[in-house]
């Protein structure tokens, strides 16, 4: 399974989005608490100096500068961390009592608050030291400072910010190893199915889908699909035995038709009625062999021959087939031209290729004229590709898809001796192994007609015996044909 | 010659016992798979004449248990299938020849007498082949008619080998692509008959008695006099 094809997957695009989802909630979420955390802590900070404020304020009033400076001096000794800020300066902004050593160059805002970094020796966090303070107006130019060292509390916020940070980043990234993983899951279950189904595509009707007996929608799907190709299934069994049926019962009368024929055929009958009856017989033939034709074709369009492929030597089969319809051209005075790969291997049914090739051959020599040529050519390699090409009238481009419908024939050539099934059966052939059929023209002036299929190759270099021994006499089999 | 057919369809059946007495052959029929395994078995036929589909036992099984047994009494399928895996099923099984239905009674007379001059010509082993004037020397393959020697093609040698084999006995065309070409398969056009008419103008051309005849609605036929 490429990786690809993993993040194109629709649960994999799901998982993701849905994790973005979930990173934006927990975004919003710290982002809230931040908000809050920050905003209280701030508050307690400005109430606790406005305390301070009032406190130290009222010592003032009742007991002057001295009274305010020696319970200012006592809070100070009392926290010697240095948290809280005190600083009593006269009008000339001297100090006079308190722990910060000089006033504040910051001018306060409305409500006489200040923000200013402290001059104290940075941390490990290399962090200056922010400080928030009030200003309060004494009676007599003094001047009353009171902050807190709100060090922690900015770190705390440098903390949430941090986790802010980080935490999106560790949720996509979550995001997309668990879309990754769950997207795997399912393409692993999505791809048995299609797996099955390309299998059944190619004929294996009895195949089914794995359910796991998990019970979950998978199984369900896969339950559903089964049940959908057991119905499909016994629909095809059912048009088999129709046509099974049709075979055998029509078979049989036309057999005992053409018998009749042939022994009315034996009696001693006047000169007319007995050129009467052998075209009777010839009719009836024509009839079976078009019977036989149908029959086959829709046998191999059913899937029905795959289980008797064997590794065919193309180019035997191909020089076979030639050496039988040489004779034939020959006999219109025609010219094959051969172009034949060394060595070409296809895993088929011999007997249906060489169909499909005599067809080919039989067609080209029929439609072309006399004194003329055709052609046939074999390539090699990875794909097996058979051209059989002719100088007849062509096939017009919008005919072409048409010539592969059963009993379809051209309107130039109706006149001709065929059934109109020869390149339906062509075409069987080669998708039932697995090939393509094209159609173009011979030449640019768009005459002829020339027949492309190609067909993959077999997997190994060694070509077996044909799939069906010699079953003639006991004549030693002929030298190799040159 | 004793014919056993077993055959489940009547018509065909009937079909066959008539045809093949009038062809003077002793013929009996079994209408299922188990009393024809059991005549073949007791009685001595010359030739089996098998139905593919029977009820019960079919035909396949019936021959394959036939060859257990040891009896290797020519056997010639029939089959209303005639696909190409059922046919092999059946040549694998035992059978000698298979014969797809509709057929016409002359490819099937023509093919049961091929099975029985094989089994009687099956000891010889043959060097030479002579119909009428006609010699045919298979270890040199040359081909003598008069005393005067005839080219043939490899396939035209061993077209005319195979009328030679089967002399005064009809071979259909069918037979002919079977048993001279390897394939199996139905031609659109009569191409066999091009390559008759070849052979026919390189060994009776010549000559003023013909041996190479076609016998209309079947197929041909190699024989001195008409």
């Amino acid at each position: 399974m490429r990786f690809s094809r993993i993040l194109s997957s629709s649960s994999f695009r799901l998982a993701f989005v849905y994790m973005l989802l979930f990173a934006a909630s927990v975004f919003v979420l710290l982002g809230f608490i931040y908000w809050a955390t920050v905003g209280f802590m701030t508050d307690q900070v400005e109430e606790t100096i406005q305390a301070e404020i009032q406190g130290l304020a009222e010592q003032y009033r009742r007991q002057g500068l001295r009274g305010m400076v020696s319970v200012l001096n006592e809070r100070v000794l009392s926290r010697p961390t240095g948290e809280s800020l005190y600083l009593i300066v006269n009008s000339e902004k001297k100090p006079l009592a308190g722990n910060l050593n000089e006033w504040p160059a910051v001018l306060e805002d409305r409500n006489g608050w200040i923000s200013f970094y402290l001059n104290r020796p940075a941390d490990r966090f290399e962090q200056p030291h922010l400080a928030r303070a009030k200003l309060f107006q004494l009676q007599g130019g003094y001047m009353l400072l009171v902050g807190r060292d709100v060090y922690d509390l900015f770190r705390v916020r440098a903390l949430i910010e941090q986790s802010l940070l980080y935490g999106i980043g560790i949720t996509i990234a979550l995001a997309f190893i668990g879309g990754v993983l769950l997207a795997r899951g399912t393409r692993t279950r999505i791809e048995t199915i299609n797996q099955t189904s390309r299998k059944i595509m190619q004929g294996d009707l009895s195949l089914r889908v794995p359910v796991r007996g998990t019970g979950d929608d998978f199984d369900e799907l896969a339950v559903h699909l089964n049940r959908m190709l057991e119905q499909i299934e016994e629909l095809m069994a059912g048009v088999k035995h129709v046509s099974d049926n049709i075979a055998h019962d029509l078979r049989t009368p036309l057999t005992r038709l053409r018998s009749r024929l042939e022994v009315l055929s034996t009696n001693r009958l006047d000169s007319g009625s007995q050129q009467i009856v052998e075209e009777a017989l010839g009719e009836t033939d024509r009839l079976l062999i078009t019977f036989n034709s149908l029959l086959r074709i829709a046998r191999i369009e059913s899937g029905g021959y795959q289980a008797h492929f064997t590794k065919v030597d193309m180019v035997g089969l191909v020089n076979d087939a030639i050496e039988l319809y040489d004779a034939l051209a020959q006999d219109k005075n025609q010219t094959v031209e051969v172009e034949l790969a060394e060595s070409a291997c296809v895993s088929g049914d011999q007997n249906l290729l060489f169909q499909a090739v005599a067809n080919l051959l039989d067609n080209a020599i029929k439609y072309s004229p006399e004194n003329s040529r055709v052609g046939i050519q074999l390539d090699g390699g990875r794909e097996v590709t058979l051209t059989v090409w002719d100088t007849g009238p062509g096939i017009a481009p919008e005919e072409r898809e048409h010539v592969f419908e059963r009993f379809y024939r051209v309107d130039k050539t109706r006149g001709l001796p065929g059934n109109g099934l020869g390149l339906s059966m062509v075409r069987a052939v080669a998708r039932m192994h697995k090939g393509r059929i094209e159609l173009s023209e011979t030449s640019a002036d768009s005459t002829g007609l020339k027949v492309i299929i190609t067909l993959p190759a077999c997997d190994g270099v060694t070509v077996s015996p044909p799939a069906l021994p010699y079953q003639g006499d006991s004549a030693p089999r002929p030298q190799a044909l040159k | 010659m004793r014919v056993l057919v077993i055959e489940d369809d009547a018509d065909v059946a009937n079909y066959l016992n008539k045809g093949l007495k009038e062809s003077g052959y002793t013929v009996d029929l079994a209408d299922n798979g188990k009393d024809g395994l059991h005549m073949a078995l007791e009685e001595q036929y010359d030739l089996l004449i098998v139905d593919r589909m029977l009820p019960g036992l079919d035909g396949v099984n019936v021959v394959k248990r036939l060859r257990a047994e040891e009896k290797t009494t020519p056997v010639l399928f029939l089959s209303a299938l005639g696909e190409v895996d059922d046919r092999v099923q059946g040549l694998k099984a035992g059978g000698d020849d298979y014969l797809v239905k509709p057929f016409s009674f002359s490819e099937l007379l023509a093919r049961v007498e091929s099975l029985l001059r094989r089994t009687q010509n099956q000891s010889d082993i043959v060097t030479s082949l002579k119909v009428a004037d006609l010699e045919m020397d298979l270890l040199a393959r040359t081909v003598k008619r008069s005393g005067q020697k005839i080219d043939l093609q490899p396939r035209e040698f061993r077209l005319l080998e195979y009328f030679m084999r089967n002399p005064d006995q009809v071979l259909t065309r069918t037979m002919l692509l079977e048993k001279v070409w390897d394939y199996h398969f139905d031609p659109q056009t009569n191409v066999i008959d091009v390559h008759i008419s070849r052979l026919r103008s390189k060994i009776d051309k010549d000559f003023s008695v013909q041996l190479l005849h076609t016998v209309r609605g079947s197929g041909y036929i190699l024989r001195e006099g008409e």
